[in-house]
């Protein structure tokens, strides 16, 4: 009976998150953001729970939703990946919403707090919602949650800089978003079916007929394009440095670490359970997605080391990012997208990480957040520097970090792929200098001695005294042991994912 | 290619087409307003093209009427709901650009999403 009562957990999450996210309205921005640590930390103990009942029985199980059976109804399906990625999203989530609590503080108006803890238990809804569901209908609709709640995230600081930003995303977001849901159309026309298993068999029982190939093509080619507008694949990304490098840091944090994220996973869901890797294969995208993954990987990394303010630069880095994830998907073996996958969360611990160190950083000097102005602040501000240090030396990818392993499984991957071994190769390679050149240069400013003084009003932040936050000392450590533990312990993570993402087929 | 198709099918013709404005007119417009009636255009066409995936020529809408079950009376129903639900998500989102729209033009006095850019980038972080 214990058994079973665990399978209801995922379900909960997804109502806790929701009916939270109203409640946030009525109260006061102090409870509501008690409210919001709480429902985050419940959602990830239950997320564990649910986590060890699934590995344990091997099997990933089903859950039905309302009266309907298969067919008809809608579903919730539940795998150890999918498990994993919720209870990996809730401690990021967590870490960032405290990290970022202090900054809240001064960019948010006190009486709109609460909004802002609606939009951020709403975000948890539509992620979590995206992982679990096994509706593709339902999942379109938690996107376009997403994207509200994201937008609304972006907005809170009521500047004329995130206003512009966060136009500028929903704009974008709602081409992809259209794409997406023409491409749902589509297959719902070819297979009448919306349920990503019933899918499946349909779209394989035409695959093997051959009937009806330019529709299906076109149907995954929307769904694909579409994702890959909403995550900021290259060409894409026009939104995204303004919308990561002046939102308040939690935001930050979050839209770079989960937002992306939560698409990306759906696309893998669309790979696997939905269309069949195969059909993928034959349809040629992956060798789009490696190409402008690869674009993306050079063109961030080189706007990231022409930027002069910092949380720009960690944004122009994040599409560097996001182009390694969609050049994994690029290499067509389950291989690449298993380095994907762990890409995802070392990219997620690596950059949170980074938003709230920086956003340390700048707060001790004056509250700046041009690179030359940091110039000591790494004495300043100790812990917030070593975090720093840490996470510009995972985004290299240096051993014991966890970029580290992201990119040993990349070059792995590569090596089976004989065509496409040498360009992904390079691009690694390439953009490891360039991530070296921008990153360290980062660093080596913070921890120069000197110390930044003004030459017009002979300020000096050397003296700048820190007040001390005790939680965001414990937040640092958090990220910093994350990250550790993704860059020593990863062999049982890549293979609980692994086998996770072959319970997808 | 086999035109004739599209003149047998000219409803989902007319459907892409319509698509195909209101995405060029979201992406490409300058005029915010423009751009949001460009959504809903690009929107109304995906429901349209939903609609008539759930059609079948002669029936009637999915409302049990004079006791009669038999499913060769009625259309299929699940198309028609799925457009309700994505009708609700549009407009929120258009609710929500709208509102967007309003305070960028308090602070801005244009709907130029250009010029709203250029004002941005010369005011600096305020």
């Amino acid at each position: 009976m214990k058994l079973e009562f665990v399978r209801n957990f995922p379900l909960f999450c997804i109502i806790l998150t929701l009916f939270s996210g109203p409640l946030s309205m009525i109260l006061s921005g102090r409870k509501a953001r008690y409210l919001n640590l709480g429902v985050i930390t419940a959602v990830g103990v239950m997320s564990f729970l649910v986590l060890a009942e699934v590995s344990g029985s091997g099997n990933p199980y089903v859950y039905r939703m309302g009266h309907f059976p298969a067919p008809w109804g809608n579903e919730i399906r539940v795998g150890p990946l999918e498990a994993f990625m919720a209870l990996f999203f809730c401690i990021i989530m967590l870490l960032s919403m405290i990290g970022g609590m202090y900054e809240r503080k001064s960019e948010i108006v006190e009486s709109k707090e609460n909004l802002y803890y609606i939009m951020v238990n709403l975000l948890l809804t539509s992620l979590i919602a995206l992982i679990y569901t096994n509706d593709l209908f339902t999942a379109y609709v938690f996107v376009e949650i997403n994207t509200i709640s994201a937008c609304g995230m972006i907005m809170i600081k009521q500047n004329g800089r995130t206003l512009e930003a966060s136009v500028r995303y929903m704009i974008m977001s709602l081409l992809g978003s259209g794409m997406l849901l023409l491409g749902i159309c589509f297959l719902y026309g070819l297979t009448g079916h919306l349920l990503m298993s019933n899918i499946q068999e349909s779209v394989a029982r035409i695959a093997a007929a051959g009937t009806y190939h330019p529709p299906l093509m076109v149907a995954v080619g929307l769904m694909c394009v579409g994702l890959a507008i909403k995550s900021a694949l290259f060409p894409f990304h026009s939104w995204l440095p303004d919308a990561y490098g002046y939102s308040t840091t939690s935001s930050a944090a979050i839209l770079s670490s989960l937002v992306s994220k939560g698409y990306i996973f759906l696309l893998i869901k669309i790979f696997y359970r939905v269309i069949g890797f195969d059909v993928i294969l034959n349809s040629r995208i992956i060798n789009l997605f490696f190409v402008f993954g690869i674009a993306g990987m050079m063109f961030g990394s080189i706007s990231a080391s022409r930027e002069n303010n910092i949380r720009r630069m960690i944004a122009f880095s994040s599409v560097a990012q996001i182009g390694y994830i969609y050049m994994g998907f690029g290499l067509g073996t389950t291989l690449g997208v298993m380095a994907s996958i762990y890409h995802i969360l070392s990219h997620a611990a690596t950059k949170s990480l980074l938003f709230v160190a920086a956003s340390g950083l700048s707060e001790c000097s004056g509250g700046s957040k041009e690179i030359s102005r940091l110039t000591g602040a790494g004495y300043r501000n100790r812990m917030a520097g070593v975090a720093f240090t840490v996470g510009a030396l995972s985004m290299i990818g240096f051993p014991l970090f966890s970029g580290f392993i992201s990119k040993i499984l990349f070059a792995q991957a590569a090596v089976d792929e004989v065509g496409k071994m040498l360009p992904t190769l390079i691009a690694l390679a390439l953009s490891t200098i360039l991530n070296v050149i921008y990153f360290m240069r980062a660093v080596l400013i913070i921890y120069t001695p000197t110390g930044y003084v003004s030459a017009e009003s002979g300020e000096n932040y050397t003296q700048v005294r820190m007040r001390m936050h005790p939680e965001k000392s414990i937040v640092f450590t958090g990220f910093i042991l994350l990250n550790l533990v993704l860059g020593l312990m990863s062999q049982p993570i890549v293979e609980l994912c692994s086998r996770g993402l072959g319970m997808f087929e | 290619m086999n035109l004739s198709n599209l003149l047998v099918n000219y409803e989902e013709a007319i459907a892409m087409v319509l698509f195909a404005i209101g995405f060029s007119n979201l992406l490409m417009q300058k005029n915010m307003i423009k751009k949001i009636i460009g959504f809903n255009i690009m929107d109304s066409a995906v429901y349209l093209f939903l609609a008539l995936k759930g059609y079948i020529r002669g029936h009637k809408a999915a409302i049990v009427t004079d006791g009669v079950q038999s499913v060769d009376v009625y259309i299929n129903p699940i198309p028609s709901g799925l457009v309700l639900t994505g009708i609700v998500v549009s407009v929120s989102v258009t609710a929500l650009m709208l509102s967007l729209t309003i305070r960028l033009y308090r602070r801005y006095h244009t709907l130029d999403i250009d010029r709203i850019t250029m004002e941005v980038k010369r005011g600096g972080d305020k």
